[in-house]
């Protein structure tokens, strides 16, 4: 960090495992005071009592129109501006919205000091909706998964077929009516359902 | 179909022309493909709408012109051709504030100067007393609901940055914040302050229709460089909002507009609280006293979807009352040029003229009447802010 001091950075953010991911990306890049947020109550009162240099907020936060009234208020000692305010880089701005991170810099902190903390912010976020997105997958996989096994037993039950022959016949059916094995297995389950 | 149209809103029922220009198909049939995209903060709109992710918003009229002139933000000039509404907000406070500024009121409750000097009472027991000022809340700095809760509060004698809090919370957080207890009251849009009443949390003590009789609230905004490119789409999708607006004011289709608007995609409230705020029959109070008003939203009826530039001016007045700027005549123009009535005009066909379709002109319970050309001079004869 050089001769100056590490800048005081508040991450608001109600996802604890974003946050998290976050925290650790500035900590290893040498930021030691971070502080994260989660509760959204007393929001302004915790970040006045903090008095950071920097305040990164996800934009799915709908507390971020409270943040935008510090702006307004005239009695407060150090007032945060937005990011956007600067529109010189234009790429910046549109790959932080795009990553869904907005951040805020209290006046008097240095424009370049800026720059890598919010294209961390942004790596940090588009890992984190990877992260997500990953997740998300597996767990319809496991979902598909059990669709189908639930849907073999019936078969095998109504039709009197071994589980090999039950699993064929869905997939040359899925492959006929040009859909996924799941989505069959999906209809066998509501047949039943409607047919009980 | 031409290319799509991403257009932010945020779930309030002023954003009805909009949801149901594409839920009914009239955005369709003006060969606009159109992807309504529910966001959760205004901040996040003007932003999207700044860098361009959406083409067009649902936007408070004061941010389309603090935009444009680059007060408080990055200066992007908007053009705001049609208004997605009129008035639609409502003062609410918690039962026990509700009862301290019925215990001192002398005068009508539904007339503001009343209730707003018995506030000033309420405000200067407390203070004698040693008690916290109380907390009101609005949903942005730069909003109506801002301006309309100060301009009520200060006609009484409270100063709104001397006397009590002000702070900006989300509309979806009012009801539990004044249940909770940490604010006193509140402005917002419709349905929160029903749904503060239906929780038994508060009392509706005035439609701001009570405060100004025609409130430019939200207005449909698109960059000013987007408009000039795309003159064709702006005015196919003024028609398919005009359509919607006055689909939604026939009372017959109010039952099926209050379904689609109650959408978990849309606003995700219940159809009969929207559709109360709709027909203008709002229950004020938990007891369930039922307040009706003509006047409480417009939507597209008596002329509401027409920009009128001196509404533009008055908002820019509040921004300098409010010292979020300093007056300046060129900031005026620019301010009365972002309402676009023109557009409005060329867009239905309609011969336009000065106030057309307003059967009621532009006017405020408190202060002298609004002159755009001397803000200086309406500004004056307020006594609050104090001037240093």
């Amino acid at each position: 960090m050089g001769a100056e001091s590490s800048p005081k950075i508040v991450i608001v953010d109600e996802s604890p495992i974003r946050a998290a991911i976050l925290e650790e990306g500035l900590r290893e890049a040498g930021y030691t005071e971070v502080v994260h947020i989660s509760e959204m109550q007393s929001l302004l009162a915790r970040i006045y009592a903090l008095d950071p240099d920097i305040i990164v907020i996800d934009l799915e936060n709908p507390s971020r129109d409270s943040l935008e009234q510090m702006f307004q208020v005239s009695r407060a000692v150090r007032r945060p501006v937005a990011m956007f305010v600067d529109q010189s880089d234009a790429a910046s701005i549109q790959a932080s919205v795009d990553a869904g991170v907005s951040a805020y810099i209290v006046d008097g902190l240095k424009k370049e000091r800026m720059k890598p903390i919010l294209d961390l912010c942004v790596s940090r976020f588009n890992a984190f909706a990877k992260l997500q997105d990953e997740l998300d997958r597996t767990k319809n996989a496991l979902e598909e998964r059990k669709v189908i096994d639930r849907a073999k037993g019936i078969l095998m039950k109504l039709k009197g077929l071994t589980e090999e022959e039950a699993y064929v016949l869905m997939r040359s059916t899925a492959m006929r009516e040009k859909k996924k094995i799941g989505e069959i297995a999906q209809s066998i389950l509501t047949a039943s359902e409607l047919l009980k | 179909m031409s290319t799509p149209l991403h257009i932010g809103f945020i779930p309030l029922v002023d954003a009805a022309a909009l949801i149901v220009a594409v839920d009914k198909g009239f955005a369709a049939d003006e060969g606009l493909d159109v992807t309504l995209v529910r966001e959760v903060s205004w901040s996040n709109v003007r932003d999207k709408l700044n860098i361009g992710l959406f083409d067009a918003a649902h936007l408070l009229a004061p941010v389309a012109i603090a935009s444009s002139l680059g007060i408080g933000h990055v200066k992007v000039p908007i053009t705001a051709p049609f208004n997605l509404g009129l008035n639609g907000n409502a003062i609410t406070v918690s039962p026990a504030l509700h009862a301290a500024i019925m215990a001192e009121l002398d005068g009508d409750r539904f007339d503001p100067m009343a209730t707003a000097k018995a506030l000033a009472r309420v405000v200067a027991a407390r203070r004698k007393s040693g008690t916290e000022p109380l907390t009101f809340a609005m949903t942005f700095p730069f909003s109506t609901h801002n301006y309309q809760l100060r301009f009520w509060m200060a006609a009484g004698g409270v100063d709104p940055d001397e006397d009590v809090r002000l702070v900006v919370l989300p509309p979806p957080f009012m009801a539990e914040s004044l249940a909770g207890g940490q604010i006193d009251g509140f402005c917002v849009g419709a349905p929160w302050n029903s749904i503060a009443v239906d929780r038994g949390v508060g009392h509706i003590l005035h439609f701001v229709s009570d405060i100004l009789v025609r409130a430019a609230e939200k207005v449909l905004a698109v960059r000013q460089i987007w408009a000039e490119k795309n003159a064709d789409r702006l005015a196919a999708l003024i028609r398919a909002a005009s359509r919607a607006a006055d689909f939604i004011e026939r009372t017959e289709n109010r039952t099926e507009v209050a379904r689609l608007l109650a959408q978990p995609e849309r606003i995700g409230v219940d159809a009969e609280v929207i559709q109360r705020t709709l027909d203008g029959r709002l229950k004020i109070s938990p007891d369930g006293t039922i307040r009706e008003s003509g006047r409480y939203l417009l939507v597209g009826r008596e002329g509401a979807g027409r920009p009128d530039p001196v509404q533009a001016a008055w908002l820019y007045a509040q921004m300098a009352r409010w010292r979020q700027t300093a007056v300046s005549p060129e900031a005026v123009k620019t301010a009365m040029a972002v309402f676009r009535p023109d557009l409005y005009d060329a867009a239905l066909g309609r011969a336009g003229g000065a106030g057309e379709g307003a059967t009621a002109p532009f006017s405020a319970f408190a202060g002298p009447p609004f002159d755009p050309q001397d803000i200086s001079g309406y500004l004056g004869a307020f006594d609050i802010p104090k001037r240093v």
